[in-house]
């Protein structure tokens, strides 16, 4: 048997995406121009797949913020915090983030991925239980197969079935830690955060939220799902990455835990990677700064959510169930996604190709994601011309389609 | 059919043997021996999907854990059974 021979389905099934004419994997980004354009086969590009929600990786004051750091403190840290030391910003980031979310300890990951994993994955072992939302991120089911703890998945966004699933643990003696996403990446929805919060407290366990695409983005300071929820002061474990809002790369935990330092003993994708660099630390600081000081960006980029979402269900296709800046547009099957996908690429816009193994049921999704830098014209130019693709192969016009999975 | 089962395992292969019915590959019955993975069209998230079912099916915790250490019905149909009188 072949090394990758058990992985058969999934490589015949990206085989035929390819034959498209257009490898959805190796999208190649000549030149990125700004946070919403770049060249990609030559050709001037409007991004819309970039999860830059804020638009803050060309901002003035965070590019400044890095290239100062970068001359400072040089190109990397070479080592990690546990072996070879922090760095002085390291621990300013960890306070201000900390601060920020009103909490007493934070953690800083070299990657939003490893901040899931490690913290998830030391939290309970052996004889606890870890219940996690059946549309988890990828690093969340990793974290589950790291762990020694019993696993199990609720309906998702469904906080009676969450409810029912702990109540059938009630007589458990192991600790129990609750996983949910504050926007989850692929569809946009947003949790059912305060009853999910309140079922999880009833039933006397933890709860740890994901808030890798609501960082910056709800709330009316920013904070995600769980200011705009009320529940920060209930919430045990906020998790979150500087590659989207923030953007740069990287991942952090807060949590009010009197004993949450002792991770640092013993969470392995932390003790054992080397740690930010100088310059990524910097401008995460300082896109931190700006979510918190520029309130407007926010304003902007939900004025840019109603524009994009709002006029493609006008133009009848079946979207996400929450206007958030992920704007899922659903398609029959991954052929005619792939097919819309590259008509897409070939106008100038990127998209994010979304189907079987990274969708939820495995659904096919053209999925757009919203910068609050896009201007109402480049807004509108999608939705022209999505919906002159869709139209020319049959997929509009027709009533707003039923749901279905 | 149920031979070798004790009366939660028959109950637990009965159900099981209905949830996988879509996933069925041609005219091939579904058994205890049916390999979950080799012998049916199901990716590991339907695998999960039908765990779930099970759980509210018999109103017990059946851990994730299970799906990987089981690959046949029969090993999938104990398991459940086993939870179900706690053994």
């Amino acid at each position: 048997m072949g090394l990758f021979d058990r992985h058969a389905a999934l490589i015949e099934r990206y085989s035929a995406a390819r034959e498209a004419g257009m490898d959805p994997l190796r999208v190649r980004l000549e030149r990125v121009l700004s946070p919403t354009e770049a060249i990609v086969n030559g050709q001037r590009t409007l991004m819309v797949g970039t999860n830059n929600y804020l638009g803050l990786t060309f901002d003035e004051s965070c590019v400044e913020a890095a290239v100062d750091a970068l001359r400072a403190e040089g190109t990397g840290t070479t080592g990690s915090r546990t072996a070879n030391g922090s760095y002085d910003q390291h621990e300013s980031l960890e306070r201000e983030l900390a601060d920020f979310y009103g909490m007493d300890h934070c953690m800083v990951f070299s990657t939003g991925f490893q901040a899931n994993l490690g913290t998830i994955a030391t939290l309970v072992g052996e004889g606890d239980y870890l219940i996690i939302d059946a549309d988890s991120h990828a690093s969340i089911y990793d974290a589950c197969k790291m762990t020694a703890a019993t696993v199990i998945r609720f309906r998702h966004n469904d906080a009676a079935d969450l409810e029912k699933r702990l109540r059938r643990l009630s007589g458990a003696t192991g600790n129990k830690l609750v996983v949910v996403e504050g926007i989850y990446s692929m569809l946009g929805d947003k949790a059912p955060l305060k009853a999910i919060c309140d079922v999880t407290k009833r039933h006397g366990a933890y709860l740890l939220v994901d808030e890798a695409h609501s960082l910056g983005v709800l709330g009316g300071g920013g904070r995600g799902m769980v200011e705009e929820a009320g529940i920060l002061d209930q919430v045990d474990f906020v998790v979150g990455t500087f590659s989207k809002t923030l953007g740069a790369v990287g991942g952090f935990c807060v949590s009010n835990h009197p004993e949450f330092e002792n991770l640092r003993l013993l969470t392995r994708p932390y003790m054992f990677t080397a740690s930010l660099p100088p310059s990524i630390i910097a401008s995460v600081r300082q896109a931190l700064h700006v979510v918190r000081t520029r309130p407007e960006l926010r304003t902007r980029l939900w004025h840019n959510v109603e524009t994009l979402y709002d006029g493609l269900e006008a133009a009848g296709f079946r979207l996400g169930p929450d206007r958030s800046p992920v704007v899922a547009v659903h398609m029959p099957d991954l052929e005619t996604t792939t097919g819309v996908w590259k008509a897409l690429l070939d106008a100038g816009i990127y998209v994010n190709l979304a189907g079987a193994f990274a969708t939820p049921n495995g659904v096919s999704l053209l999925r757009c994601s919203v910068c609050a830098a896009h201007d109402s014209e480049q807004l509108e130019r999608v939705i022209e011309t999505l919906t002159g693709i869709a139209a020319s192969i049959g997929l509009l016009p027709r009533p707003v389609m039923a749901a279905a999975g | 059919m149920n031979d070798g089962l004790a009366l939660g395992q028959g109950e637990a292969f009965a159900e099981i043997v209905k949830l996988l019915e879509p996933f069925r590959k041609g005219d091939a019955p579904i058994t205890l021996d049916t390999d979950i993975t080799r012998d049916l069209n199901i990716d590991s998230l339907a695998v999960m999907d039908m765990i779930m079912e099970l759980e509210d099916k018999f109103d017990v915790s059946i851990p994730l854990n299970v799906v990987a250490e089981t690959k046949t019905v029969r090993e999938l149909a104990d398991a459940v059974g086993q939870l179900r009188t706690g053994a």
